[in-house]
């Protein structure tokens, strides 16, 4: 899954892209479209997050284990 | 003023006198709401524990004066050597008035000898000279912090009020991150090591973006794991954005200058690690509407340009159809030019008999019988002569 930062700065990217004049309408209506659902995804993700904490063990054999910290 | 006072004096008590407990009070509003605590420097004499509460007494001299100290047991830390009598130290302590005995002294929470804080502040400067010296303070070392950081890790003592502070600042900021918290002890014998694997351990973690190395306020002994030479160049070494976060405001460890962003406190540096979810919500909004714009304009801008398009094209069959109607009209001379009727205009005449058959002979015309003659404007009715 892609980050929200990577989301953020597609987006950024989309719309700069759509406020440039230089684009061919077939193209801009893709841009758009890829926006729409990129927003819908990003505000979701932002607005049903829940933080996660964990805690790294280093393990015997160089393996990491993660488990969940409760409060 | 003062001479009145002295001869009011001498003649007895005035209408106002104060009992003890008044004037104690008093003092002791003036003392204790006046004075914070102090750092002081004196010499340890009379040293005493009370066997059964813990509680130190000591006296506090210089070359001049002295004042009556106490230290309750909550304060001493655990396994402290008591110090020795003409031992010189510096002690954290706030002036009270002890009422019951009208006694000044001071309520001591920290003592530290002179001479370890002397070796100490040398070890210091040692590390910090050396780590300067490397280039490890440099401003252009210092890593942008990512706001928006998916992995999170953070090194401290997972029993600490520092993991409390930073968990609640980020759970309230940016909940869509996951905190990885790696354990290493703070303070004591074994921090600097605990806490030098610990940042070795970040490296391992996979997808980590950034790295918080934190703990709560304390003594200037509790921090010094944060000011080894160690612990500075393990932090150098993590491959990530660091946020340095150790003790109070006041505190600043070679630590602080090592990472990328120091902060005042575990709950700032929480702060400072992590965007606003809030404002990132914002800031898809304004995306939203940038992008609904950026297409408005976008259609608006294809929409002229078909508009000139057709322009263009109906100028162009104007052109056409201009072209066809001369080139009608000029067919339409011509053919004008070829009609008959033009020709009678010049004078000339066509008999026809009855049925508009065209009489183009002389056997044509029986004698006696009647034909028209159509000339340019009509028809002229005629008879051939009999014979």
């Amino acid at each position: 899954m892609t980050s929200i930062a990577d989301e953020l700065a597609r987006l950024e990217e989309i719309v700069r892209k759509l406020e440039a004049d230089d684009i061919e309408l077939d193209a801009a209506l893709a841009l758009f479209e890829e926006g729409v659902a990129r927003l819908r995804v990003a505000r979701e993700r932002l607005v049903a997050a829940e933080l996660k904490v964990q805690v790294v063990l280093d393990q015997a054999g160089g393996d990491l284990r993660y488990t969940d910290l409760d409060g | 003023m003062a001479l009145s006072f002295q001869l009011g004096n001498t003649f007895g008590p005035t209408d106002e006198v104060w009992s003890v407990s008044r004037l104690t009070h008093m003092v002791k509003r003036l003392v204790e709401g006046e004075m914070m605590p102090l750092w002081i420097r004196g010499e340890v004499v009379q040293f005493k524990a009370w066997p059964g509460s813990g509680h130190w007494y000591f006296n506090l001299r210089d070359r001049n004066c002295q004042v009556r100290c106490c230290m309750w047991s909550r304060d001493v830390p655990r396994r402290a050597t008591p110090p020795k009598d003409g031992t010189e130290v510096f002690v954290l302590g706030q002036p009270v008035i002890y009422e019951a005995k009208g006694e000044f002294q001071l309520k001591v929470t920290r003592i530290i000898p002179t001479a370890e804080v002397g070796a100490a502040q040398q070890e210091l400067e040692r590390v910090r000279v050396l780590l300067q010296q490397d280039g490890l303070f440099d401003v252009a070392r210092k890593r942008p912090i990512p706001k928006l950081a998916s992995t999170v890790a953070v090194v401290t003592s997972v029993a600490g009020a520092a993991l409390h502070d930073i968990i609640t600042v980020v759970r309230t900021r940016w909940p869509c991150c996951r905190l990885l918290v790696v354990n290493a002890r703070v303070q004591g014998d074994g921090a600097s090591a605990a806490l030098v694997s610990a940042l070795r351990l970040v490296n391992r973690i996979p997808d980590v973006e950034l790295c918080i190395l934190g703990r709560g306020g304390g003594g200037r002994e509790d921090l010094a794991a944060f000011n080894t030479e160690a612990v500075c160049r393990a932090l150098a070494a993590v491959g990530v954005p660091t946020i340095s976060a150790v003790g109070h405001e006041t505190d600043i460890s070679l630590t602080d200058l090592v990472a990328d962003l120091r902060a005042a406190t575990p709950s700032a540096a929480a702060e400072q690690a992590v965007a606003d979810r809030r404002e990132v919500l914002r800031q898809v909004a304004d995306l939203a509407a940038r992008l609904a714009h950026g297409l408005a304009s976008r259609s608006r801008l294809a929409d002229e340009r078909l508009a000139r398009t057709a322009d263009r094209l109906h100028a162009g069959m104007d052109a056409a159809l201009q072209r066809e109607r001369h080139r009608l009209d000029r067919l339409g001379a011509q053919l004008d030019a070829l009609s008959p009727l033009r020709v009678l205009d010049r004078g000339y005449a066509v008999p026809r008999d009855a049925d508009g058959r065209v009489l183009k002979r002389v056997a044509d015309f029986a004698p006696g019988s009647s034909f028209h003659l159509r000339v340019a404007d009509g028809d002229v009715p005629a008879r051939v002569e009999p014979a």
